[in-house]
């Protein structure tokens, strides 16, 4: 094929002066990375990948190309994690065309063989990319999963009394984290009463409250009694407006108030020293 | 067909379920029950169900029907150790067990029964 001919004929140009090109190469990459890593790093880094795209030029080694791809996409995978831009991650490669461009300007014999190595280097390039949002999708992944579990401490009031201080947006699989971490709570510490605080709810609707109503239902059949507190103003409202109903389900004004009334059905009070 | 023993503890008949319920050895539980409070008038009944793993409707409304025959002899029903699992089971059933008190495990459920009732 006639490219593959343009690119052997480029990577044997290039092979002979692969030094300067790779001191060009780490010299632009640097100058765009804001210093997130040393010269030492990424002239290593560059390196092996200049070795990978030149064999991947020749028709002789069909293995590089795979590999070549798998070094790009660690590569990006990594810079997407030590916070990279996705420029400047894409930099990374597109340099090597700015490089190799400064090399070859002055040889006008090779204008078909830049272009062809032009465009495996913005194909190579394109994969970077691609790899790079990839990776910060999975990050966005785990973070979420991560603020989800975060999110739903349990915490012992007292000796039987255990409270859930639910913080940011409910939804049902909130509500069913949350479900499973307190009646497993239950269980656990042999505890008879649970306070759920939705101080940190900032809103509340049908579906949310059917959840809630839901958990309590659930405690009452392990045999706990759950008390609800920290409605805020605005919620109050927003239930009433709605028609939902609480039921026979306990609910005070706050965190103080509900610990207060667990600790009278405990057959406890708090009083002066 | 597995049969459930009834246990008689003073005033109390406890049942300690320990095998995979099937919808005849409920019926069969609920009917042998019902024979126990008669003979024996028991002031309450302790269901242990710490060993049931799976429940679906048919045991659920089963259970809350025994809570409803039990009351008929003048005897309150607790429902101890039920499992998480069987729990949200049971919520998202819609099944809200009333007439059945539960407590969190066999002890819990005779402080209750041998209380005011108010645990």
């Amino acid at each position: 094929m006639e490219t593959h001919s343009d690119l052997q004929r480029m990577a044997a140009y290039l092979r002979e002066q692969a030094d300067e090109l790779l001191k060009r190469w780490a010299d632009l990459v640097l100058t765009g990375s804001r210093g997130l890593t040393s010269a030492d790093d990424v002239r290593r880094e560059l390196d092996d990948l200049l070795h990978l795209v030149l064999r991947s030029m020749t028709d002789a080694d069909e293995l590089a190309g795979g590999e070549l791809r798998a070094a790009l996409a660690e590569l990006s995978r990594s810079r997407a994690r030590s916070g990279y831009s996705p420029s400047e991650t894409a930099l990374a490669v597109f340099a090597l065309k700015d490089a190799v461009h400064e090399f070859v300007a002055d040889a006008a014999e090779l204008v078909p063989e830049f272009l062809a190595f032009s465009r495996m280097i913005d194909d190579l390039g394109l994969h970077t990319f691609e790899t790079y949002a990839a990776a910060r999708e999975e990050i966005i992944a785990d973070q979420a999963e991560a603020m989800l579990e975060l999110s739903t401490p349990v915490v012992r009031l007292w000796d039987g009394i255990i409270a859930v201080p639910l913080i940011g947006t409910l939804d049902s699989a909130r509500t069913q984290l949350v479900m499973e971490k307190l009646l497993d709570a239950l269980l656990a510490t042999g505890a008879d009463h649970a306070v759920i605080d939705v101080t940190g709810v900032p809103t509340v609707d049908t579906e949310v409250a059917q959840h809630l109503l839901k958990t309590v239902m659930a405690a009452r059949l392990l045999g706990a009694e759950c008390t609800i507190c920290g409605i805020r103003p605005q919620i109050a409202h927003t239930i009433v407006s709605l028609g939902i109903e609480f039921g026979d389900i306990t609910t005070k004004a706050t965190l103080a108030d509900a610990l207060a009334y667990a600790l009278s059905r405990a057959g406890l009070k708090i009083g002066p020293v | 067909m597995d049969r459930v023993p009834i246990l008689k503890i003073g005033q109390v008949l406890f049942v300690s379920i320990q095998i995979d319920l099937q919808d005849d050895s409920v019926v069969q539980l609920q009917e042998d029950l019902a024979d126990q409070l008669a003979a024996t008038s028991a002031r309450g009944v302790i269901i242990d169900i710490t060993a049931v793993e799976v429940v679906d409707s048919f045991i659920g409304r089963m259970l809350a029907m025994t809570g409803s025959i039990s009351r008929l002899f003048d005897a309150e029903t607790v429902l101890v150790g039920m499992r998480p699992a069987v729990a949200i089971t049971l919520t998202e059933l819609g099944l809200s067990l009333k007439g059945v008190r539960t407590a969190l495990n066999a002890e819990k459920g005779l402080q209750l029964l041998g209380g005011t009732g108010d645990g």
